[in-house]
C-alpha cells in the first residue's frame, strides 16, 4: 500500500533523510519511531505530497506521490504534527469545508461530517470555534478532517502529543479501531504507544532506517539471546563455574553488587529458558538465591540499543519547514 | 468546483475576523469625508454661480464631484488600504501551518489561489458598492450622468483586482503579514510614482512610464471612456501577478 524506495531529501546541504526504503502492506498499522530530528516529519510530508523528495520514489496505493499527486491526495488522510486548523471556524463548518475540498459530494457531505464527528467524539462541540477548543479536542478535530474522505491510507504525525492520559487512550483506541480497513502510518517517540497500537515498527535515526519489522522479529534481531540477572549468596568462584556448566548457557558475566554478594548475568539463546535450572542448582548446593529476573527486552531497550552509540542529532532544522 | 470551497472559506474568515470590518469601515469614513468636502465646495461654487450665469453653464456635479472622487481620491485611499485586505491570504496560512493541510488536499494550487483571489475581489466590490450611496444621494439633489459613474466604478474594480494580485504575490512570499502588507504597499506606491517621472525622461520613456503607472489608467474611466489600453493594463497586472504567485506556491516543490 505504501512503497518507499531510496527516498532522500536535502534541505540545502543537510540531508534530512537518506536512502529511506520500506513497504507497508494494506491494513497494517505501522509505527514510525525515531528521536527528534530523525526525519519522521520529512518522510511523512513526502508521503502526503506536501513536498517532493530530492531523489527516490514514494508510492501510495500504486500511485507516485509526485507525478500523480492529486490522485494520491484523494486516497490519504494526513494529520500534521502541530495540527494546523483555522481557529476562527466552527468545528462542523470546518469539516464541511474539508469534505468539499476532498471531493465528498454535496448530498453525502452532511451525513459524512456527522458520522466522523460521532466517531471522533466531537459532536458535542460542533458549533464551537476551533480556537476555543482544548488541545485534546483540537487533536480529534484534526483526526476527523483526516478521516472525512474515508481514506485508504492515514498518515498521522505524532497524533497523541500533548494530550492527557485519558485522551491518549481514547485516540489510541480510535486509531486501533481503524486497523484492517485502513493502512495507518503514525509517527511517535512514545515507545509504549507504538507497542500498544502498532503491529510493526520502522525505526529511523539520523535520516536512515535502522530497523523495521514486527515486534518478535525486532526483538530477535536486536537481542538474539535471553539474559538473566541474579544475585546469589555463595562462594563467587564456585557459583560462576557451576552456572557456566548448565546446558545452554552461553555466557556468564559477574556483575558488581552491594555488600559483597555475588551477582551474575547469565546469557542463553532466546528459546532456552534456564531459570528453573538455576533455581535447582542453588537449592542443591544450598546457596541462597536472593534475586533472579529476566532482563526485559522492552521496546525501550530495543530502541535505545538501535539508536544509542550514535550521538543525538544536533540538526533540529530537519524537522522544520525550509 | 473546489475553488468555491476555498472561496467561501476565505470570505467567511474575512467576516469572522475584525480586519474586513475595520478596512471597510475606515474606507467608508474616509470616502465619506472626501465626498462631503467636495459636495460642500461644489455647493459654494453653485452659490457663486448664481450671480454669474456664464459660470453656471459649466457647473456639472458629475464632472466636479464624482470624477475626481472616483478616478483620483478613491484610488489613493485604496492603495493604502488594499494591502491590509490581502496580507493574510497566504502569510497567515504559512505561519499557522494550515497551508500544509490545504496543499495536501486533492486540490490544485491554482484553485486555492483563484478561490482566495475571488474572495478578496468580492469583499472589495462590496466595499466599493457601499459608496454607490453617494451618487444616489447626489441624484436627489442634482442631475447626474450615469455613464461616467458606472465606468468609474468599473475602472476601480479592475484596479482593485490588480491590487489584489500584487497583494497575493507578496503574501505568498512571506509568513509575516506585516511584511506582506508593507511590500504590497511599496510595490503599488512605486508603480504609482513611476508616472510622475514621465516629464523628466525622454518622450519614449515618458510614455512608457506613464503607461506603467497604476493610477494613471483611472483617468479615462472617470471621463466615461472604456479604453482597451487601460482594461488590458489592469488585466495584465492581475494575471501576471497571479502567475507569479502560482510559481511562488509551487516553489516548495523544488526549493531545498
Amino acid at each position: 500500500m505504501i512503497y518507499v524506495d531510496k527516498l532522500t531529501k536535502f534541505y540545502g546541504p543537510i540531508a534530512a533523510i537518506q536512502e529511506v526504503s520500506f513497504t507497508i502492506e494494506k491494513g497494517e498499522i505501522i509505527g514510525f519511531l525515531g528521536p527528534n530530528g530523525a526525519g519522521k516529519t520529512t518522510t511523512m510530508r513526502i508521503l502526503s505530497c506536501f513536498m517532493p523528495a530530492s531523489s527516490g520514489q514514494a508510492r501510495v496505493a500504486g500511485l507516485d506521490c509526485f507525478t500523480q499527486s492529486i490522485e494520491v491526495r484523494k486516497r490519504i488522510g494526513y494529520l500534521p504534527e502541530n495540527v494546523p486548523l483555522y481557529p476562527e471556524m466552527p468545528v462542523a463548518a470546518y469539516l464541511d469545508f474539508v469534505a468539499e475540498l476532498k471531493g465528498v459530494g454535496r448530498s453525502e457531505r452532511r451525513g459524512r461530517v456527522a458520522e466522523v464527528m460521532e466517531r471522533c467524539m466531537i459532536s458535542d462541540v460542533q458549533q464551537r470555534l476551533i480556537g476555543k477548543l482544548s488541545k485534546g479536542y483540537r487533536q480529534r478535530v484534526g483526526l476527523a478532517q483526516a478521516l472525512i474522505n474515508e481514506p485508504e491510507v492515514l498518515i498521522l504525525d505524532e497524533p497523541t502529543i500533548g494530550l492527557d492520559p485519558k485522551q491518549i487512550i481514547e485516540i489510541r483506541q480510535l486509531i486501533k479501531s481503524l486497523a484492517g480497513q485502513r493502512t495507518v502510518i503514525l509517527s511517535t517517540h512514545i515507545l509504549p504507544e507504538a507497542s500498544m497500537v502498532c503491529q510493526g515498527v520502522i525505526i529511523i535515526n539520523r535520516g536512515r532506517i535502522v530497523a523495521s519489522g514486527g515486534w518478535d522479529q525486532l526483538q530477535n534481531q536486536v537481542f538474539p539471546s535471553r539474559r538473566i540477572e541474579l544475585q546469589i549468596d555463595g562462594p563467587a568462584g564456585a557459583v560462576e563455574e557451576a552456572l557456566g556448566r548448565i546446558p545452554g548457557v552461553s555466557k556468564v558475566a559477574s556483575a558488581e553488587s552491594a555488600a559483597g554478594l555475588a551477582a551474575f548475568v547469565v546469557e542463553s539463546p532466546g528459546e532456552r529458558d534456564v531459570r528453573g535450572e538455576i533455581f535447582q542448582l542453588a537449592a542443591d548446593r544450598r546457596w541462597k538465591l536472593l534475586e533472579m529476573h529476566q532482563i526485559g527486552t522492552s521496546l525501550e531497550e530495543i530502541f535505545l540499543k538501535l539508536v544509542a552509540g550514535e550521538e543525538t542529532p544536533t540538526q533540529d532544522a530537519a524537522e522544520q519547514v525550509p | 468546483m473546489r475553488l468555491w470551497a476555498v472561496y467561501r472559506k476565505e470570505l467567511r474568515l474575512y467576516f469572522t475576523s475584525p480586519v474586513a470590518y475595520v478596512v471597510v469601515g475606515m474606507f467608508l469614513i474616509i470616502a465619506g469625508v472626501f465626498f462631503y468636502l467636495s459636495i460642500g465646495s461644489f455647493s459654494i461654487y453653485s452659490m457663486q454661480a448664481a450671480m454669474n450665469p456664464a459660470f453656471a453653464r459649466d457647473l456639472n456635479v458629475t464632472e466636479l464631484v464624482f470624477r475626481p472622487l472616483l478616478s483620483n481620491t478613491f484610488s489613493v485611499v485604496l492603495l493604502l488600504l488594499m494591502p491590509i485586505l490581502t496580507m493574510r491570504l497566504f502569510a497567515e496560512e504559512k505561519k499557522s501551518g494550515t497551508i500544509e493541510l490545504l496543499l495536501t488536499y486533492p486540490v490544485k494550487d491554482g484553485e486555492v489561489l483563484l478561490g482566495k483571489f475571488f474572495a478578496a475581489l468580492t469583499l472589495f466590490i462590496i466595499m466599493l458598492l457601499l459608496t454607490a450611496l453617494y451618487p444616489i444621494l447626489a441624484g436627489f439633489l442634482a442631475r447626474i450622468e450615469l455613464a461616467p459613474i458606472v465606468t468609474g466604478y468599473l475602472g476601480l474594480t479592475l484596479m482593485g483586482a490588480a491590487f489584489i494580485g500584487v497583494g497575493l504575490l507578496a503574501s505568498s512570499l512571506t509568513e509575516n503579514q506585516i511584511v506582506a502588507a508593507v511590500s504590497t504597499f511599496a510595490i503599488l506606491l512605486i508603480f504609482w510614482v513611476l508616472g510622475w517621472s514621465a516629464d523628466m525622461v525622454g518622450p519614449f520613456w515618458g510614455k512608457l512610464m506613464s503607461h506603467l503607472s497604476i493610477l494613471e489608467h483611472q483617468e479615462s474611466f472617470g471621463k466615461g471612456i472604456i479604453d482597451t489600453k487601460d482594461v488590458i493594463y489592469y488585466l495584465d497586472v492581475t494575471i501576471f501577478s497571479l502567475f507569479l504567485t502560482l510559481r511562488s506556491l509551487e516553489s516548495r516543490r523544488w526549493r531545498g
